[in-house]
């Protein structure tokens, strides 16, 4: 048998907190903020297809920072709960406490129990009848759960952010306010020699939790309505729903072409333009 | 057993981890169970210029009772689709809940809605899935349309899908009707139809065409102008689905009731 060096269990804890830590440190942040309409959440992101904010259920969202594949699956994970329990009981008992605690656990359990834990910081957020009733619950790679007052920043340089935040943030501010300082918040850190950076529209991430839509509340805000939010533009960013139905759906480009039928390939060089297989 | 990185298909996740709550996995005793529970019956949809249009009377029957009056068996399956069911009610309604978790589920994992086709043989799949239970009397059929977004000419978005007990789809052109008094409601359409339709003209024909299912077939419920019960009726089209209020149905349908005094034959 192979003889193996003793490691104490602080040890191999301190190891895979450093671990983790070092992961989520060396990504892009993430705030969330409740404001007077619902709970907005702004994520720097690169990639448009690629999310870190998305849909849980009606009242519910998730954002989360570092590894993409990790936490990706935590946020099927949690769809799939969310829809297992709302189809066995109702839309109303789905709620993000449980959530919280569902995804609270598997990260602890991975964290004790899998050689390397997940990289991963999570937000899920609760939309409430008025900011007061928000819920916003932070998880950690080790599976440690915090009820965050409406206000919350993950990922590298967090603290700094949170600080930023805790000055400017109030619960009771419009769409345009809330963006505007998640955004300054965001900008505070990473530039150079400590000076504030600017962050582009089509850097960001952004979507809300709609206080007052009934059903699914959850709608991005991309393109024109993002940039005209980030402006200051109040008229065009309170009136985004534009962008479609609940959660504002997109259906795969170029589709009308795909024809819906596996039989064979034809050569479309000689049909007319718009000839379709119908 | 949620963390598989699996499927997108909330019926294909049900079938492995909870496989008791798909309608068409519970074993059921032999014989005949047709007249065991209640039956919901007609439903009709019509395409229109820029959408589609359904609507379903109110009744659901047992045998020669009625068992209710104001039963809804119209309903959105996601924003730009609809779906009625006729036949057992209580597998109906299961079905139909089932299949708008399944198209929110596989919208929220993706990040993109189905497809119309898509979403139609999806549910081709949940109805085949309840052969065993169709072939004791307990048989489901649902009728689908939706607006379809990836249509290149949004005159002709609008599209209906029909279904038979195994499972085929069936694209149908124009209009098109299910349940007991379907005969009759199709019987009325395939003379007032015309291609091109505005949707407040088609949501009056489908109310006439219920009407004319209802004069005809005693499981289909007529306006009840005593206590103001009146058909659902739904639209899709680019804005998504709506329902269209108590006050407006009620306009809709008293206005057929009085051409009815008129002319019974409509």
């Amino acid at each position: 048998m192979a003889m193996q060096f003793y490691a104490s269990p602080e040890q191999i804890m301190r190891d895979r907190s450093e671990l983790a830590r070092k992961g989520i440190a060396r990504g892009r942040s993430a705030v969330v903020l409740s404001y007077s309409g619902g709970v907005i959440f702004v994520a720097e992101n690169l990639s448009s297809a690629l999310h870190k904010v998305s849909e849980i259920y009606d009242r519910i969202g998730f954002a989360a920072v570092g590894r993409y594949n990790e936490f990706e699956n935590l946020r099927r994970a949690g769809v799939r709960m969310a829809d297992l329990n709302g189809l066995s009981y109702d839309r109303r008992d789905v709620t993000g406490r449980a959530l919280a605690n569902a995804f609270a656990q598997t990260l602890g359990a991975i964290f004790t129990e899998q050689s390397k834990p997940f990289e991963v910081e999570i937000c899920v957020a609760e939309v409430g009848a008025t900011p007061d009733d928000d819920e916003l619950y932070r998880l950690t790679y080790d599976g440690s759960v915090n009820d965050e007052p409406g206000r919350m920043a993950m990922g590298g340089q967090a603290e700094a952010i949170t600080g930023v935040l805790k000055s400017q943030h109030r619960p009771d501010m419009s769409l345009a306010e809330a963006a505007k300082v998640a955004v300054q918040a965001l900008s505070t850190v990473g530039g150079e020699g400590g000076a504030a950076r600017t962050i582009a529209a089509n850097q960001l991430e952004v979507a809300v939790l709609d206080r007052h839509r009934v059903g699914r509340t959850f709608r991005r805000i991309t393109g024109a309505a993002l940039t005209a939010l980030l402006d200051g533009d109040v008229a065009a960013a309170e009136q985004p729903a534009e962008a479609g139905g609940p959660g504002a759906p997109t259906v795969p480009t170029g589709e009308a072409h795909k024809p819906t039928t596996s039989a064979g390939s034809a050569d479309l060089e000689d049909k007319p333009a718009d000839g379709g297989e119908r | 057993m949620f963390t598989n990185a699996g499927t997108s298909s909330f019926t294909t996740f049900l079938s492995r981890v909870a496989p008791e709550m798909l309608p068409g996995r519970r074993p059921l005793p032999p014989g005949m169970a047709a007249d065991l529970a209640p039956h919901a019956t007609t439903i009709v949809a019509i395409s229109a210029a820029g959408g589609v249009v359904m609507a379903g009377d109110r009744r659901a029957t047992m045998g020669n009772l009625i068992a209710q009056r104001d039963i809804e068996k119209v309903h959105p399956a996601d924003a730009y689709s609809l779906v009625g069911i006729a036949g057992t009610a209580g597998i109906g309604i299961e079905l139909m809940r089932l299949f708008q978790v399944e198209l929110e589920h596989y919208e929220k994992i993706e990040g993109a809605m189905l497809s119309l086709d898509g979403k139609a043989n999806r549910l081709a799949s949940m109805i085949r899935g309840n052969l065993g239970a169709a072939m004791q009397g307990l048989a489901v059929v649902p009728l689908f349309a939706g607006f379809d977004l990836a249509a290149a000419d949004p005159a002709k978005a609008g599209r209906i899908f029909s279904f038979d007990v195994t499972g085929g789809p069936y694209e149908e052109t124009g209009y098109d009707a299910i349940g007991s008094g379907s005969l009759f409601a199709k019987s009325a359409l395939k003379k007032r139809f015309r291609a091109g339709l505005s949707v407040d003209d088609a949501t009056r024909l489908a109310v006439e065409a219920l009407y004319d299912a209802a004069d005809d077939d005693t499981a289909t419920g007529g306006p009840d102008l005593t206590r103001r019960i009146y058909p659902v009726v739904m639209t899709a089209t680019a804005e998504g689905t709506r329902r269209l209020t108590d006050a407006e149905t009620a306009a809709i349908a008293e206005g057929v009731v009085s051409g009815r005094m008129e002319n019974p034959g409509g």
